[in-house]
């Protein structure tokens, strides 16, 4: 059985303009120790989807489908159920690590923080703990006496990183741990994520835009756009073969070291996404799509299988592989 | 801030955090000692507490009753009477030191009342929405259109006449004011993404609320205390200027609605209206210096690091 198991999933949020559909019927299954990497531009989604993990949405969501955590319902489970489960199960490191922590707390109070809401334990149990938790994301045990302003943003992101391990989860989702960090600081916080995760066995779902980041990080890959899982497959081979015009337009922005065509010509993608509440009639991509047919503007096609562990939303895969292909 | 400290003997937990607290609150006073307005309030508001109790060690009720006063009525300031007598004969410094125990005692009282209502009443409000919101901010509404005064006077001559009563009518007409401030504070707080970390992390509402909330809004609520014990003190002497505090009770309000009613303001009797009016305006002060400090202090975002 998974670890994680989405059906179907739908999420509503209402607007002045109509209801906007931010998550549209996404499938998707993590097995335990597994790394999935989750692509896609702002606004298709991803960010939406790791928060109704937890439940988290802003009030007004309104959520269909199910969650399964390890064969439980998180959707439909009691307040004080899921209360344990948010962070002792699963756990975020979210966007921002500025804003994620409080700036008038201590670092070491906050990384302890989750143990004491989940544990019952006297208050100054955690500080062996913390110093250990700190020490395992590469800062000093003493960082534990600062405050959020005196670190940089790696630091401060390490920081997270350890909050995220304090209560031994078994799935991590980090939503775009690296955005606002430089590249030399990013290349360190995505190793130290997957060394601590693969040492651990814990699971751990990667939110970014930038496919080549996922592509070194993850097992497997998910492509979204407006809402949808357009691709999903072995995370190489979705970056070095896409089958989704648009994750070929992702994977193209990128260019390649070694490879002199790519870098000579990186490619953009015309067009801005979708708006969510005014989705195109069809194929939501088929606006952008370089290569749409005259049956993308009536049907939106569903994920068909493309190959071993492939999975891919367009008329060109049905068309061109029947069964198994390109893989 | 030696690194070193922790992995030698394990000293037990109640032992760590007895030294954190007392090297905190060493760190605390460096800090304090950096800021000079703030030296200055808190040296006024010492001295005038010290005076404040030990007043009954060298005052005693002979100089302070009208009927055995050591001088004759408003007598200009002289040697024996350094800043004169008032309309009973007893000596201004006499009177003026027993009406800070008063204006002391009524003006933190009342705050410490109208800060814990106004505070809890703004994070519970801005905590829960909904409707405990609404009903909340309604109430505080209610209050906040009240006139203040009015409603003190009313309080303060319906219920028993005495101390108590005044920090009562101050204490519950003082803290709509904070409460939608703090209230604010806290919106403001809630929208930030460390609480919605805080809810990731399963925290419930208390949690979130003391350990997240109060730390943020506790600079507001503190320059905030400052102002309102400033307010408390002119609201208590008010109320005694009035005649709806006890009026055998020496306090500086009582001082000045004396000398109101024997005609001392019309006679430029300067001697008998300055003091108590000057010790106010000290006081006031004093507390918003230190309260000034104190916000930056306590403000990590405003002092600097370690």
């Amino acid at each position: 059985m998974s670890l994680l198991e989405i059906t179907d999933l739908t999420v509503t949020y209402p607007s002045a303009s109509g209801p906007v559909l931010a998550v549209r019927g996404v499938d998707l299954a993590m097995d335990e120790g597994e790394k999935l990497g989750l692509a896609g531009e702002s606004g298709c989604g991803k960010s939406t989807l790791a928060l109704s993990l937890l439940r988290l949405l802003p009030r007004g969501a309104r959520v269909a489908g199910t969650i399964r955590f390890d064969g439980e319902d998180i959707l439909t489970m009691g307040w004080g159920r899921l209360r344990a489960v948010r962070w002792a199960a699963a756990s975020i490191v979210f966007q921002g690590a500025m804003h994620a922590l409080n700036p008038v707390r201590s670092v070491g109070d906050q990384v302890a923080e989750p143990i004491l809401v989940h544990e019952k334990v006297p208050k100054a149990a955690p500080r062996r703990k913390v110093a250990e938790l700190l020490e395992q994301v590469g800062l000093a045990p003493s960082t534990a006496r600062a405050y959020p302003h005196q670190l940089s943003g790696g630091q401060r992101q390490r920081v997270m990183i350890a909050m995220a391990l304090a209560c031994s989860p078994r799935l991590i989702v980090a939503d775009e741990p690296t955005s606002a960090l430089d590249v030399m600081i990013q290349a360190q916080i995505l190793r130290l994520v997957d060394r601590l995760v693969t040492d651990r066995g814990i699971s751990l779902l990667l939110i970014s835009h930038d496919l080549s980041v996922l592509t070194s990080a993850c097992d497997r890959l998910a492509v979204m756009y407006a809402g949808r899982i357009v691709e999903e497959g072995p995370a190489g081979q979705v970056f070095s073969d896409p089958l989704h015009p648009y994750s070929s337009a992702l994977a193209a922005a990128y260019p390649r070291i070694g490879d002199a065509t790519a870098r000579r010509n990186p490619q953009g993608l015309p067009g801005d996404p979708p708006d969510p509440s005014h989705l195109p009639e069809g194929c939501s991509f088929q606006p952008r799509c370089p290569v749409a047919l005259g049956e993308c503007v009536r049907t939106d096609p569903p994920l068909w299988p493309a190959g071993p562990a492939r999975r891919a939303a367009c008329v060109h895969v049905r068309d061109s592989c029947p069964g198994a292909a390109h893989g | 801030m030696s690194a070193a400290q922790a992995p030698a003997a394990i000293p037990s937990p109640r032992r760590i955090t007895w030294t954190r607290r007392t090297r905190s609150l060493a760190r605390f006073g460096r800090e304090y000692a950096r800021h000079r307005a703030g030296m200055w309030g808190l040296a006024v508001l010492l001295v005038s507490i010290a005076l404040a109790l030990a007043a009954p060690l060298f005052i005693s009720a002979r100089d302070l009753s009208a009927v055995t006063a050591p001088g004759s009525p408003r007598q200009a300031p002289s040697l024996h009477f350094p800043l004169g007598t008032d309309a009973y004969g007893r000596s201004m410094v006499a009177v003026t030191i027993w009406g800070a125990r008063i204006s002391l005692l009524v003006g933190l009282a009342a705050t410490v009342m109208s800060m814990v209502i106004g505070s809890l009443v703004g994070l519970l409000a801005g905590h829960f929405r909904a409707w405990v919101a609404t009903v909340l901010m309604r109430v505080t509404d209610w209050f906040l259109v009240l006139p203040t005064l009015v409603l003190a006077a009313a309080l303060a001559s319906v219920l028993h006449r005495g101390v108590g009563t005044v920090i009562i009518a101050i204490g519950v007409t003082a803290w709509p004011g904070t409460a939608r401030l703090v209230r604010a504070q806290t919106l403001t707080v809630e929208a930030r993404p460390y609480i919605e970390r805080a809810r990731a992390l399963g925290a419930g509402d208390w949690h979130i609320i003391r350990r997240h909330v109060l730390p943020n809004v506790m600079p507001v609520i503190l320059a905030q205390t400052t102002l309102t014990v400033s307010a408390a003190v002119l609201a208590e002497a008010t109320l005694a200027f009035l005649g709806l505090s006890d009026p055998t009770r020496v306090s500086w309000g009582t001082t000045l609605q004396l000398a109101q009613q024997v005609g001392a303001v019309s006679a430029g009797d300067w001697w008998i209206l300055l003091p108590p009016g000057l010790a106010i305006v000290l006081i006031a002060l004093a507390f918003t210096l230190c309260g000034r400090s104190l916000e930056a202090i306590f403000n990590p975002r405003l002092a600097a690091g370690p």
